[in-house]
């Protein structure tokens, strides 16, 4: 007993002190990851923020984007071309979306919401493997993919660049948030879609610029994720890492997802390698979700999420 | 409206799609043989060059010699996405067509099938994966697992290593990690492992990954900080693909990390790039398309329009392992007709066909298949056949062989095999029968 | 004209009260329940009881389960599959170890197991609400997942790490393991999904399932009128939990034979999910026409090639069953967001009026 004891209160930190360098590369490993997780989050809590839909379908929509872009490259088109007719693919996929699924499900519940996206995930998945296939394809636009030593610290050049693209990736969507007169028109269909409709805000218009932009954001961690892995069907499937950063952060909160993701991520990477091998291992999966758990009870509505306000 | 429009496009698909795989159907002097496959979803690049190889070859042999004696080969694909429930309804649908032998192509559905195939009278191949203690003929007649079995490979490993290390009284205190996919799968070779750990005093760490494995920086981290000798990968699907590279990333020498054989494909090393340069992993059978056998498909099925994948994926090492794959059950087939007769078989006369099995040297060469793998021999109570391993490396463009045949620990792995194959038989309520009053 | 309330007078309040109301209803059942009983094992072959008949019944008591929680008491529940496969091992070590016990005791055990087990994750639904409970479920999804994937026991130390079936017989019929006749273990799924319906309509009619109904609508209001959201929450939680921990248990013995953990991962809860929601959230009769809607269409679009005689490669013939089965999923939001049971109401409605419904 005192040694189970012993295993999980005194021995993992008498390791970290014994070799603080190895700690950091772990803490800068955990910073990786979870902004790794924001960035698929963030498509989320676009979405979520100016519509209230849960997008089931964000990570077929990783896939999607990363798909056509590789496709294209495949083809000869230049990395910049590319990258802009991506764009493009995801904004049309948004108009589709807003005219065919959206448009006839207006004011529906939530849930009902959540599911019309769950029919999107499976269409998309059928369309996307057939029109570009099954096969592992390698995803080159130049990031370099080496590791350097900092002070005897690892330190990895794609890790650092994904840090560096999350971080302007929610400063521009900051600044759209918070200076342009679109993202006003978002806060205030965040707000009361009642009211933004009653002074003249063009509801149609507002959800196809959020699914348009939740596009574009999915072609960047579809651009990350797809460096790692090589771009093939299990790029849908990050979605599921990205709940528990959603959840930890709040639903509506740009800032969250960062936030969120730093916590899982960090959180995750020192449970599993301090605390993981006292019962085998594996258990980084289980252990994001009781972190956002144990948040969660302390903020039900997540650390950035909106106060529920509850009345009769 | 939309519905309609799907539909149209789909037809349009359709039509546009090109060669048909494998949709010949049964009928007269035939015989049916299901394939179970996965071409899309997130096991796809690995199901893909393995379903061709399939088609491939039984293409080959009906346009070459007719079939087999004269009896024509039948299949049909049915998508399973390497989910077992989906594999079960493939299973039971395709049994109406009365199917002599099955090939799950997934260690989970082989699980799902074990238990039906004495009752069906399917023959199941397990070709290097599904149970290990199948090879216990006694226990499971009705399945095979030749050439080889997860543990004999986990043993062959480690002697690999210690013929690298200079003998296997060199690997005390060297340090092996064995990082797994965190299912029965990924976990079958750690008894083997742990019990050559004990006998040869190497480190042994087991790390699990869970599935699917795209992220594993914190596995890699605890394996820098270890800074192993040896690394060994059990993994399957994306986990592969990550773990080459994150190998890579992480600084280790990449000719140390050697994977199992469903961890070295072509496409597992597709992502890493040039930092997969000297990755190693296990097979049983040579790679590469310099056979004559795949000039036979390139020029008699793939000549013909009837190639089932691009000409590029002839010789990929997915390929190669289905071809042969196929290559013995179609021999299991012929040899089973010396005894019954030219005429369709029945699943029963299949299993005595699988079990008395002998691939030899000059067959193989008949075959245009020399070099490609070894001779191998089937007996009653021996399931897994006498099959050798080897070792191959990726030089950035392609693989190549860097070790000779490689036996594995039989006086290891017989004993443990056996035991567990007194256990798993019991789950079931079999009886082992007698091998030497079979005949 | 056929199907008419007219002249049918209720006498006493036991026949205002039946679940079954109408006469054409109850005979229609009854058709329904003979040739589910009787006509189904006698003529369908293996494939259609195997692979399409005995998972749509063990699907149907999943959702129910879910239906309750979800759908009834209002908690969104990601947990599903974790809770299925508590069921799946209790019932795998109960039989292991006492084999003579009844296989329906097995089951029902199995389910009390997982009730605790849901009980327990169920506690968080007192603090948080909507979206953000799917994450105290998930825990659940994914720690018992690992737990029953890592600890050997629960398979007893199998050295394939897959729990199997082992044969079980009741009344003389072997209804579990591989020498089991799947129309054997069809009725046994069969009998076990009724009987669990008619509870679970009982107790959605009752003193129970308002609560939970007035639970689900404006939490804090119900706790004003007195209803204790501790104790409803809960059991809601717990009886949830039960009826996914015995169609778990059917899953192994019925169904699959043998499982791995992966069998019980995050995408059946997903799927469970699909079926309340599409079936119709808070309806018993929509558990069992989302179930029938998830399992059939895909296996009818898979077919369906065949049988128009078109051949297809197989890849591609997946892509057009994923496209059109999620564009039948958004045109039947479409129609009728309230899922099929609404849309089975409503031709009801119309019915009634047929052929004057003016």
């Amino acid at each position: 007993m005192a040694e189970v004891l012993w295993g999980i209160f005194v021995g993992p930190f008498k390791d970290i002190a014994g070799s603080p360098t190895f700690f950091v590369e772990v803490l800068i490993g955990g910073v990786a990851a979870g902004l790794m997780y924001s960035l698929v989050a963030l498509g989320f809590v676009l979405i979520f923020k100016a519509s209230g839909v849960f997008n089931f379908a964000q990570g077929v929509m990783v896939l999607f984007a990363a798909l056509t872009l590789v496709g294209l490259l495949e083809r000869g088109v230049p990395v910049p071309v590319a990258l802009g007719l991506t764009a493009l693919v995801m904004i049309a996929l948004a108009f589709g979306i807003e005219r065919v699924v959206l448009r006839p499900l207006v004011n529906q519940p939530a849930i009902i919401l959540f599911m019309a996206t769950i029919g999107l995930n499976f269409f998309l998945e059928g369309f996307g493997e057939m029109v570009w296939g099954s096969n592992v394809k390698r995803l080159d636009i130049g990031i370099p993919d080496e590791s350097f030593k900092v002070a005897g610290v690892l330190v990895n050049k794609l890790e650092l660049t994904a840090a560096l693209t999350a971080a302007v990736l929610v400063a521009i969507l900051a600044v759209f948030f918070q200076r342009t007169r679109i993202g006003r028109a978002l806060r205030a269909v965040a707000d009361d879609h009642e009211a933004a409709l009653s002074i003249g805000i063009p509801l149609k218009t507002i959800w196809v610029v959020v699914w348009s932009v939740a596009g574009i954001v999915a072609i960047v961690a579809g651009v990350m994720w797809g460096a790692k892995s090589g771009v093939q069907f299990s790029l849908s499937l990050v979605a599921l890492k990205a709940l528990p950063v959603l959840i930890l952060g709040g639903f509506e909160s740009v800032p969250g997802a960062i936030v969120g993701g730093l916590i899982i991520g960090v959180g995750e990477k020192v449970g599993e390698v301090y605390w993981g091998p006292l019962v085998g291992g594996a258990i980084e999966n289980w252990f994001a979700y009781v972190l956002a758990l144990a948040f969660l009870l302390v903020r039900p509505q997540g650390l950035f999420g909106e106060k529920i306000i509850e009345r009769v | 409206m939309k519905l309609r429009a799907f539909l149209i496009g789909g037809l349009i698909a359709a039509v546009v799609a090109g060669p048909l795989a494998g949709a010949v159907l049964a009928q007269g002097n035939t015989m049916f043989i299901p394939l179970l496959v996965y071409r899309t979803g997130p096991f796809a690049p690995n199901g893909i060059p393995s379903a061709n190889g399939f088609n491939d070859y039984f293409n080959l042999l009906n346009e070459r010699d007719g079939g087999i004696n004269g009896v024509k080969l039948a299949w049909e694909e049915c998508e399973t996405q390497y989910k077992t429930d989906l594999g079960v309804e493939c299973y039971e649908r395709l049994k109406s067509k009365n199917p002599v032998l099955v090939n799950p192509f997934s260690t989970g559905i082989t699980y799902q099938l074990i238990p039906k195939a004495p009752v069906d009278k399917v023959v199941i191949h397990s070709a290097g994966y599904g149970m290990t203690a199948s090879a216990d003929g006694r226990w499971f007649p009705w399945v095979f697992n030749f050439p080889m079995t997860y543990w004999s490979q986990a043993s062959a490993f480690i002697k690999y290593v210690g013929a690298q290390e200079g003998g296997l009284d060199k690997l005390k205190g060297k340090k092996i990690i064995h990082v797994f996919h965190n299912s029965p799968y990924g976990k079958e070779a750690n008894p083997t492992l742990e019990e050559l750990s004990k006998r040869h005093q190497f480190e042994l760490t087991l790390l699990p990954v869970d599935s699917p494995g795209q992220e594993q920086k914190a596995t890699w981290l605890q394996v820098r900080r270890i800074n192993p000798d040896w690394i060994y990968i059990s993994g399957w699907g994306v986990m592969n693909q990550v773990a080459v590279k994150e190998a890579a990333a992480h600084g280790m020498k990449m000719d140390h990390v050697v994977g199992n054989w469903w961890t070295g494909t072509e496409t597992d090393v597709v992502p890493a790039g040039d930092a997969a340069r000297g990755y190693k992993s296990m097979t049983f059978h040579a790679p590469g398309s310099n056979f004559k056998i795949h000039q036979d498909i390139l020029k008699l099925v793939h000549g013909k329009g009837k190639g089932s994948g691009p000409k590029e994926g002839v010789g990929e090492v997915l390929y190669n392992r289905t071809i042969i794959n196929a290559m013995l059950d179609t021999e299991a087939i012929r040899l089973a007709m010396t005894r019954f007769g030219n005429k369709p078989l029945t699943g029963e006369q299949v299993r005595w066909g699988m079990e008395n099995l002998n691939v030899t040297e000059q067959r193989l060469e008949q075959l245009g298949m020399k070099g490609l793998m070894r001779p191998l021999r089937v007996t009653c109570d021996n399931h897994e056949g006498n099959g050798l391993a080897l070792v191959q490396q990726w030089d950035g463009k392609k693989w190549t062989i860097v070790s000779d045949w490689i036996e594995p620990m039989r006086d290891v792995v017989r004993p443990k095999l056996e035991a567990a194959a007194v256990e798993e038989g019991k789950k079931l309520g079999y009886t082992p029968r007698d091998c030497a009053k079979e005949k | 004209m056929i199907y008419r309330e007219a002249g049918h007078f209720k006498s006493s309040y036991a026949a205002d009260q039946a679940i079954f109301p109408i006469v054409q209803d109850r005979v229609f059942l009854g058709l329904v329940a003979v040739v589910a009983f009787v006509a189904v094992p006698l003529a369908a072959n293996e494939y259609w009881l195997q692979a399409i008949l005995i998972p749509f019944l063990i699907y149907a008591l999943a959702a129910i389960g879910l239906n309750l929680l979800t759908g009834y008491a209002g908690q969104l529940s990601l947990g599903t599959g974790g809770f299925m496969a508590v069921g799946a091992y209790a019932a795998f070590k109960l039989t292991t170890a006492f084999p003579w016990l009844n296989m329906l005791v097995v089951f029902v055990l199995a389910g009390l197991v997982a009730a605790g087990v849901g009980l327990l994750f169920g506690i968080p639904s007192l603090r948080i609400k909507g979206f953000y409970l799917a994450v105290a479920t998930l825990a659940a999804q994914f720690f018992l997942i690992w737990l029953f994937n890592k600890v050997g026991w629960f398979v007893n130390y199998a050295p394939s790490g897959t729990a199997t079936a082992p044969p079980r017989t009741m009344l003389g019929v072997m209804v579990t393991g591989p020498q089991a006749t799947a129309s054997a273990r069809y009725l046994m799924a069969l009998g076990m999904v009724v009987l669990f319906a008619l509870v679970a309509k009982n107790l959605v009619r009752g003193r129970v399932g308002r609560s939970w109904m007035a639970m689900r609508d404006r939490d804090i209001a119900a706790e004003i009128i007195g209803i204790r959201p501790l104790q409803t929450k809960l059991l809601a939680f717990a009886i949830s939990s039960f009826y996914c921990g015995v169609a778990g248990a059917e899953l192994l013995f019925l169904y699959l034979g043998s499982v791995e953990t992966l069998a019980f991962d995050i995408n059946l809860s997903f799927l469970v999910l699909f079926m309340v929601i599409i079936g119709g959230l808070g309806s018993v009769l929509g558990s069992f026409l989302g179930a029938a809607f998830i399992v059939l269409v895909p296996i009818f679009l898979t077919n369906a090639p065949h049988w128009l005689g078109l051949a297809m490669r197989t890849d591609t013939q997946k892509h057009l069953e994923l496209m059109i089965f999620g564009g039948l999923i958004v045109f039947f939001l479409i129609v009728e967001p309230r899922g099929l049971a609404r849309l089975w109401q409503v031709t009801k409605e119309k019915l009634r009026l047929w052929p004057f419904p003016h």
